[in-house]
């Protein structure tokens, strides 16, 4: 009952067929295809190179897919995650972390070691938005990529579980949609570039004087400004009211998007100890106090013709840019998924998923009920709660969970094997 | 947590309107101040529970609520509680070892629960000792033995073997796991769920079983044979060797003295590397034999759990009871019973005696991907004066089945396979004798499920129409509103 691994053997050698293996090794290639190019600095010929990878790493998914699920009975599919190198902080886990944190810094800081990847979706960024690529636009169409690929796996995974394929199918639309399709295009029709499910205090910009500056000659601008305020004060708490953060968490944010499918396969690494429970509560709340006050001092500084604040307010506003805007949501928020869990992010940084996470424990419908006393204290639920709740803890004791943090992914409820816990939301 | 009223001073000012509320027996009048005898029996106390699993365990988090007890628990397989019933998942790799333990390391001493790892060999109950094999004495003021099971063996040749064992302890998992490495076939002997349950654990590696099971389905003692039969179809469907009506007849050794292979009672040779004996468990009370301990199969206990000998307790898989309430047995080995009595030892022990009442029969399992409930009486043979309704989804993997008396129409048990229901719903139904034809109607309030799962009570419904000629229809859907309408309603 020690720490260490039970088993004297790996035994995940075992539990990986051939097939799988070969499945891992055509999107192997074509994730190595993207490596290459942005080692490179430069794509020779970037349409058959992103076309490539694209069909190599989807074909790797799909065989994998059809091996690990449609072949297989329709039911929990958890075997391994915790033999398994990427998933149980393994080698491949800490090489996948350092990766992806990688390629965040390079994304907020290092654009310049971009270029090869910028260059290779360059056709599909004049196809999409008519202008040039970026690195934003590399970073766009790969997350939506993972968002789509793996979205599509978890949507096999839980095929038997309607309320995760609704769940699933939301967020890939809305991260197609709202967070890839549309703001490319309104681009190509010279309009802001606007991603209508992100509002502030998420996106720390849009609350800001320069955001407003910025839509001045926008109509769409303008009315997203406004629609973004009442999204903060009106939206939230009456959409929490009635089905708690999960509206927003796990169907429709982005970052929740992307946490629930590609990160899906990490959710059992976020700590459930009561320690990591105080250390979120004194973080998060702290960051949504942040953002608060940075764009308090912002507007204050307007309001004061721009002299005595600017000196603070724009120091105030950069330091909140770099260390919680790219910093924390980006480098440590997807980075991390390996080590940590897919909701670093979601559950020690996000004032949004604060905000909605104060009107949910304090005024909504939303809780997650136990069933009487059927709970046989295994743990299956906490241990996938990407959210780190102890739900078990609630559940042997035939309470219901009311906890500001739970997004309401429903994961807890479908591995449950006695059919103890249900989301509710009247 | 919560410290009791009184503990802070044996004394305390009468209050002069509360009188009844004071437990007579523990307060003595003295002038203006009221002393309570209580307070020294709940701070100066020694109790110790021997074994940590849910029984003791709930037993002594309940005592600590509830009294400053010194308390010990003393166990030889862990250090600290787990759920026994999530083994499994430490072997198919779904959590970790620690991921077992519903509590974490520092809440013990933080509830002043004193925890022991020893082997206890004997109890002196006139000295109020307990003897490990260590050579330490450890004594007791009260004790409650909550030892557990261990798996039956029937005396199959070559049971002893290297490569044989039950599922029930830590340790068998670990056996397990040792001789999983290179293994090519495990044999599970027993349709019980802890069979079932070994035979997923080696399935999830791809190691290939062969289920032996004694009856003509899998687990027809207990459910009914369609629900059964559900069971049988799905463990094919995983491509499990499933044996029915096959026995096990010996084990033969390899020159090493592991296994090498079983032969079973219709004379077949099955070569494998484990055998998984998985028929039942009995409970652990060997060592106590012949100690004035009266046991039968178990300790034998009345309801309030106490055993023939004073200050010593029984609770869990290893108590027996004396007189079983109707329709129960006299040694239910489920988790929830052994949670039930840990709750009503710690009210006895404390001085607030509580009869052990478990209620409805209820239980709950996983069948690899179909979930179990059941809720009342559901036997696998339906009796005399019991009618029953059962609907079967055309996927084969979902059903839900009613009983109800022949006479009043009373709904006596609900059976669940691949569908979750409510359990304070369906109890209000079985303590109100509600009956079936209400119940029918207002069927979606017993629904569980999650949200945009497929809602199958009307077609129970329309099943119960066509075979009486009535015209039923569903008046009440799934939903929280209506559940707690219905559960605070008369």
């Amino acid at each position: 009952m020690q720490n260490a691994s039970l088993s004297l053997s790996n035994p995940a050698p075992m539990m990986t067929t051939g097939r799988q293996k070969l499945a891992l090794a055509i999107s192997g290639v074509g994730i190595l295809l993207l490596l290459m190019v942005w080692a490179a600095g430069k794509a020779l010929a970037p349409v058959p190179t992103s076309l490539a990878a694209l069909v190599l790493i989807t074909a790797g998914i799909a065989l994998f897919i059809r091996e690990e699920y449609v072949a297989r009975p329709e039911g929990i599919k958890n075997n391994g995650i915790w033999f398994r190198s990427l998933t149980a902080r393994g080698v491949w886990g800490w090489l996948t972390g350092v990766v992806i944190t990688g390629f965040y810094v390079s994304l907020y800081w290092f654009p310049q070691y971009l270029t090869g990847l910028i260059q290779l979706f360059d056709p599909l960024s004049q196809v999409l938005r008519g202008r040039a690529s970026d690195q934003w636009f590399v970073y766009g169409v790969l997350y939506t990529g993972a968002v789509l690929l793996m979205g599509a796996k978890f949507l096999y995974k839980y095929r038997h579980n309607p309320y995760q394929r609704i769940r699933t199918w939301s967020v890939m639309l809305f991260q197609l949609g709202f967070s890839f399709l549309i703001p490319g295009l309104l681009m190509r029709l010279q309009q802001p570039e606007i991603y209508f499910t992100y509002w502030w205090p998420l996106s720390y910009y849009q609350g800001t004087p320069m955001a407003h500056e910025g839509y001045s000659g926008s109509s769409l601008g303008t009315f997203f400004f406004f629609f973004g305020l009442a999204m903060f004060f009106i939206g939230t708490p009456v959409l929490t009211y009635f089905f708690g953060k999960r509206w927003y968490c796990s169907w429709v944010c982005g970052c929740g998007g992307l946490a629930e499918t590609a990160g899906d396969p990490f959710r059992h690494l976020s700590d459930k100890s009561l320690k990591a429970w105080k250390i979120e509560r004194w973080m998060i709340y702290s960051v949504l106090v942040f953002v608060v006050l940075m764009t308090l001092l912002l507007w204050a500084n307007v309001a004061t013709g721009r002299s005595i604040l600017q000196g603070i307010s724009e120091p105030f506003y950069k330091t909140y840019s770099f260390l919680i805007g790219s910093a924390f949501s980006g480098v440590v928020g997807v980075g991390f998924y390996p080590l940590m869990g897919s909701r670093v992010w979601c559950r020690f940084g996000c004032p949004m998923a604060a905000w909605l996470g104060i009107w949910q424990k304090t005024k909504s419908k939303f809780r997650i009920t136990t069933n009487g006393g059927q709970c046989i204290s295994c743990g299956n639920c906490s241990s996938s709660c990407e959210m780190g709740i102890d739900v078990r803890a609630y559940a042997q004791k035939g309470q219901d969970i009311v906890r500001a943090s739970c997004v309401g992914c429903g994961i807890c409820s479908a591995v449950c094997p006695r059919g103890v816990l249900r989301l509710e939301g009247e | 947590m919560a410290r009791p009223n009184g503990c802070l001073s044996p004394f305390r000012r009468k209050h002069p309107y509360k009188r009844a509320d004071a437990k007579q027996a523990h307060h003595l009048d003295i002038g203006y101040w009221t002393l309570d005898i209580g307070y020294f029996h709940r701070v100066f106390m020694h109790t110790v529970i021997l074994g940590n699993g849910v029984s003791g365990i709930t037993a002594a988090r309940h005592i600590r609520k509830e009294s400053d007890h010194q308390i010990t628990v003393v166990s030889d397989e862990s250090e600290y509680f787990f759920s026994r019933t999530a083994l499994m998942y430490v072997y198919m790799g779904h959590m970790r070892a620690q991921d077992l333990k519903p509590y974490e390391d520092w809440f013990w001493e933080k509830n002043r629960i004193n925890l022991v790892r020893a082997r206890v060999q004997g109890i002196d109950f006139a000295a109020k000792t307990l003897h490990a094999e260590d050579g330490r004495a450890i004594p007791y003021d009260k004790l409650l033995l909550a030892t557990g099971s261990v798996s039956n063996k029937f005396g199959w040749p070559g049971q002893d073997l290297a490569g044989v064992r039950g599922l029930y302890h830590w340790q068998d998992l670990e056996q397990m796991e040792k001789y999983s490495a290179g293994l090519q076939r495990a044999v599970i002997v027993g349709g019980g769920l802890i069979g079932i349950e070994m035979a997923e654990m080696f399935h999830s590696r791809h190691i290939p079983v062969s289920f032996l099971v004694r009856e003509k389905s899998f687990w027809s003692s207990v459910i009914p044979p369609e629900e059964s039969a559900m069971i049988n179809r799905h463990i094919r469907e995983h491509g499990i060797d499933l044996r029915l009506e096959t026995e096990l007849k010996e084990i033969l050794p390899d020159e090493q003295g592991r296994c090498r292979a079983v032969v079973t009672s219709r004379g077949e040779e099955i070569s494998c590397g484990f055998v998984g004996l998985t028929a039942g468990v009995r409970p652990n009370v060997d060592f106590l034999k012949n100690t004035g301990l009266d046991i039968n199969r178990g300790i034998l206990v009345n309801e309030y759990l106490e055993t023939n000998i004073p200050d010593v307790y029984a609770a869990g898989d290893c108590a027996e009871m004396r007189q079983p309430r109707p329709g129960r047995k006299p040694i239910e080995a489920v988790w929830y019973t052994g949670r039930m009595m840990g709750e009503v030892i710690a009210r006895n022990i404390c001085g607030s005696p509580l009869a052990y009442d478990p209620g409805f029969w209820f239980n709950s399992a996983k069948f690899l991907d179909i979930e179990y409930q059941v809720y009342g009486d559901v036997p696998a043979k339906l009796p005399e004066h019991q009618a029953t309704i059962y609907w079967e989804h055309s996927s084969g993997k979902k059903s839900i089945r009613l009983n109800y008396d022949r006479q009043t129409g009373a709904v006596t048990g609900f059976n669940l396979m691949g569908i979750r229901y409510r359990q304070e719903v369906c109890e209000k139904w079985l303590r109100d004798g509600t009956t079936i034809e209400t119940v029918l109607q207002h069927l979606g309030l017993a629904n569980f499920d999650p949200e945009f799962y497929p809602e199958h009570e009307s077609e129970l419904i329309d099943l119960y129409n066509r075979q009486t000629g009535k015209s039923l229809s569903l008046k009440q859907k799934r939903g929280l509103a209506g559940v707690l309408r219905f559960l605070v309603s008369e």
